[in-house]
């Protein structure tokens, strides 16, 4: 069975050495963020995901949730009892509002902790990362009746939320939902239709679900501009807040599925549902955009959090499992054969998902602050513009780069346990099955490049796409005298060149044939992705580099910060030129096959 | 009543520890660190005992480096209401550690001081004996039940033969055993409370204690590893082997 060690050392390290949150007293929740409470947290956190959660992944892979004839859901075994230890503990409200039961601490943080529960088990952390969502879009575009109303139990965990967006026929074009609210006497809305691929859509976890589900009133344009949002609990309430009747919304079925078993995808019929109006009529996609992008940054943790567990098991075996002998000679000549770590091909797996984890998470992090960042009053909006600017550019890589590379680590170490690998019993093959979901749900990973390319790449003139420029060119210019950084500076200098290229190769050919676009897309997301990576790497170098001149007692963890950095700066960043050329290449030859010859 | 309750900061018991190059001790830089797992369950009982009314407040203390302070805060975090700090960077002793607490004892007046029965770093299993000894106090070792009555404690402790209860007349010391009960996660909203509860910082000086180590270690060293065994063929063989080396 795997087994998972959470990485708080290094999520402490990018949060007091590489972001130097303490700078940031000024945000709210950071100045009460120090270095000795965010430990506090993170060890207990990492108490509850490696002994609650993580030993429930494999079992509830194989058990899965039930529906049952009288169309209640149930979750695997052992799940009821970890929730209850997870709201016991407060864990759902660490981000949320003082003013509703919450902690009230920085988003940066909510991102570590959402690392820790999906590589422990991402099934079960699909239950309470939906309701962030739904608090999110709640606290957001809710009445003040709506938040006393929902957000003190959803905050506290005693209630969970869903996103109900899909339907049978529409899913990537919500402009085509059919989903009717007729407005009630009373002011509210009877909602009736059909969702699909509802994660968390019904279980036994909370006593109560707040789904928020888009529909059409019947005034309502045609298209993504008639679409409005509404609050739809699968129990009412009384008007004191307390639990009424069964709402006419159930579960008509659970998707038997590739992964995630453990989590109910489900299938949504709502009868002539009592549900409220959240926010502007009509406006409901503006709503839904607020949950939607907090969820793709969610996702790409996701990416992130496989791979990262995936590599931690496959370093144990790649230790353990001995197997031949290392091409330059016996390793471990007292035993019948080496470790199979000995084999180059081997470390390249294991340092494919290494490097990629240690600067991803670095990534994600910093995209965490700037989140925090362009919310906060005390910032000048001056600064809050441009880090709204770059979070969105960070967003779809995040989202697209992380579940993409989330699938090919999962893959990678999959691969280091041979045969083992493929057998259910280690464990590994589910971590590829829980990512594969990961590249397709939130936006497909196509839709996250086109996002990239067709939005925020040329959005408000390109501004955010200079302001990333700049900040690449002004962080190289700022450190390009610095020598011993130059194994960093070198392959990234290279990156942003190419990068460049790329940005003018789309504007001058974008435009002119869209189709170019679109076929570049995901090459120019990976490319940029790669990009960011290396950039993140050379942050990382630096602050090592000055730690190891400056004299630190724990030199073995900043020396292998550079080793594993330059493998990355080395190895894999010359996939920009491979990427670089085929987004050159253009759009000719993908569309020149008829369709019907396919 | 009040309860006191010391804790080590020590290896967690996770990490698998290794000796120093130099044979000097065992390697400390860079391990994880966390509150001696028998300590924590006394914190647990403490809170138990709180919960159920028998207990008013709960000081938690640790004598060690300042970051023993952290080791403070998560009993603080389970639920201890303040801390007391005895900062002293060197290696200390059984002795020392008793006589310092004999000296919070007489600022504090606890009514029940109830520690672990034994630090899973030096495996002593002396501290709580040696302090019922100097405040004259009754003890009750390695509890696996721990029921308060007015004036008195009622212990169980888990003996060769099986378990023995012993009625203690308070104050009085308990140290505590794995399977008294196990301990809770510190709640979030607890962990942030805990950053606010106090923490007094004092130094074996304050206490008049002298707490020069009275033992030398002269050398620490791995185990040897072991050596791969043989098979026999037959059981008259083994009674040979057996038998050739003297063992029967």
């Amino acid at each position: 069975m795997p087994t998972y060690r959470a990485p708080i050392k290094d999520q402490q390290f990018i949060l007091n050495e590489v972001l130097n949150i303490s700078n940031y007293s000024h945000l709210h929740g950071y100045a009460e963020a120090t270095p000795d409470l965010v430990s506090a947290i993170l060890e207990e956190a990492s108490k509850l995901v490696e002994n609650e959660l993580q030993p429930l992944n494999l079992s509830g892979d194989h058990e899965g949730c039930t529906r049952h004839d009288d169309g209640t859901v149930t979750t695997p075994k052992g799940f009821k009892e970890a929730y209850n230890k997870f709201v016991e503990g407060g864990w759902s409200g660490l981000t949320a509002d003082p003013e509703y039961g919450g902690q009230g601490m920085p988003h940066l943080l909510g991102l570590c902790l959402e690392e820790l529960l999906v590589s422990s088990n991402m099934a079960f952390a699909m239950y309470p990362g939906l309701s962030l969502g739904a608090m999110a879009a709640i606290s957001i575009d809710g009445s003040e009746e709506q938040k006393q109303t929902y957000l003190p139990r959803m905050v506290e965990g005693a209630w969970t939320g869903t996103m109900n967006l899909t339907e049978p026929h529409c899913g990537t074009d919500l402009g085509m939902l059919r989903t009717k609210a007729e407005p009630n006497d009373d002011g509210s809305y009877s909602i009736t239709g059909t969702k699909i691929f509802i994660s968390a859509g019904d279980h036994d976890l909370s006593e109560n679900i707040i789904h928020l589900v888009l529909a059409r009133l019947p005034d309502a344009p045609k298209g993504v501009k008639g679409i409005s949002l509404f609050i739809v609990p699968k129990i009412n309430l009384n008007d004191d807040g307390s639990l009424g009747d069964k709402n006419n919304v159930s579960c008509g079925s659970i998707e038997e599925k590739m992964g995630i078993h453990g989590n109910a995808t489900c299938v949504m019929n709502y009868d002539g549902a009592k549900g409220f109006l959240i926010g502007e009529a009509h406006k409901g996609l503006k709503s839904m955009f607020i949950m939607m992008n907090a969820a793709r940054l969610g996702v790409g943790i996701q990416g992130l959090g496989l791979s990262e567990v995936s590599y931690q098991n496959a370093v144990d075996y790649a230790n353990d499992r001995i197997q031949g002998r290392a091409l330059s000679g016996p390793k471990a000549p007292e035993k019948a054969a080496d470790p199979i770590i000995v084999h180059a091909d081997v470390r390249r797996m294991l340092l494919n998902c290494r490097s990629f984890n240690e600067s991803a998470r670095a990534l994600a992090m910093w995209a965490g602050l700037l989140i925090d960042i362009s919310r906060d009053e005390s910032v000048s909006d001056e600064e809050r513009q441009w880090s709204d600017d770059i979070v969105g550019l960070l967003t779809p890589i995040i989202k697209g780069v992380y579940t993409d590379r989330g699938l090919e680590n999962t893959v990678n170490a999959q691969q280091v346990f041979g045969g083992h690998g493929y057998v259910s019993e280690w464990g590994m093959e589910q971590f590829v099955r829980d990512a594969r979901i990961t590249q397709i749900y939130e936006g497909t990973n196509g839709i996250q490049a086109l996002d990239l390319v067709g939005r925020k790449l040329g959005g408000n003139g390109g501004r955010a796409t200079q302001a990333m420029l700049k900040m690449l060119g002004d962080f190289l210019a700022e450190h390009k005298d610095n020598e011993k950084l130059a194994d960093f500076t070198g392959p990234l200098a290279d990156g942003v060149k190419d990068l460049q290229n790329a940005v003018m190769w789309l504007m001058q050919n974008g435009m002119a044939n869209p189709d170019n676009a679109g076929a570049g897309a995901t090459s120019f997301m990976h490319l940029m992705g790669h990009v960011l990576l290396g950039y993140m790497w050379t942050r990382i170098a630096a602050v090592a580099t000055d730690a190891l001149a400056n004299g630190t007692d724990d030199p073995a963890f900043y020396e292998n910060k550079l080793i594993v950095g330059r493998y990355y700066m080395n190895r894999r960043m010359p996939e920009i030129k491979a990427l670089l050329a085929e987004l050159q290449a253009g759009a000719d030859d993908v569309m020149a096959l008829d369709a019907a010859s396919f | 009543m009040k309860v006191m309750v010391p804790v080590k900061r020590v290896v967690d018991y996770n990490v698998k520890v290794r000796v120093k190059s130099d044979n000097t001790g065992v390697e400390l830089a860079n391990v994880k660190m966390s509150m001696n797992p028998f300590d924590e369950i006394a914190v647990e009982e403490a809170i138990r005992l709180k919960e159920a009314g028998k207990v008013e407040e709960i000081v938690v203390v640790s004598i060690g480096p300042k970051a023993a302070t952290e080791t403070i805060r998560t009993g603080l975090a389970m639920g201890a209401d303040r801390g007391i700090l005895v900062e002293h960077d060197d290696e200390i002793h059984p002795l020392a550690v008793a006589k310092i607490l004999k000296g919070i004892v007489g600022e504090e007046n606890p009514d029940i001081v109830l520690l672990g029965k034994q630090a899973i770093d030096d495996d002593c299993n002396q501290t709580g004996q040696m302090l019922a000894q100097l405040l004259g106090w009754a003890q009750g070792t390695f509890a696996s039940k721990v029921e308060a009555e007015d004036g008195s404690l009622n212990v169980t402790r888990e003996v060769d033969g099986g378990l023995e209860t012993v009625k203690l007349n308070l104050p009085a010391i308990v140290t505590t055993d794995l399977r008294l009960n196990e301990p809770r996660y510190a709640s979030l909203p607890n962990i942030m409370k805990a950053k606010r509860k106090p923490i007094d910082e004092k130094t074996a000086a304050d206490y008049g204690v002298d707490a020069t180590p009275r033992l030398k270690t002269l050398k620490v060293e791995e185990p040897a590893a072991r050596e791969a065994g043989i098979k026999v063929e037959s059981v008259d063989e083994l009674v040979g082997k057996l038998k050739e080396k003297g063992l029967i």
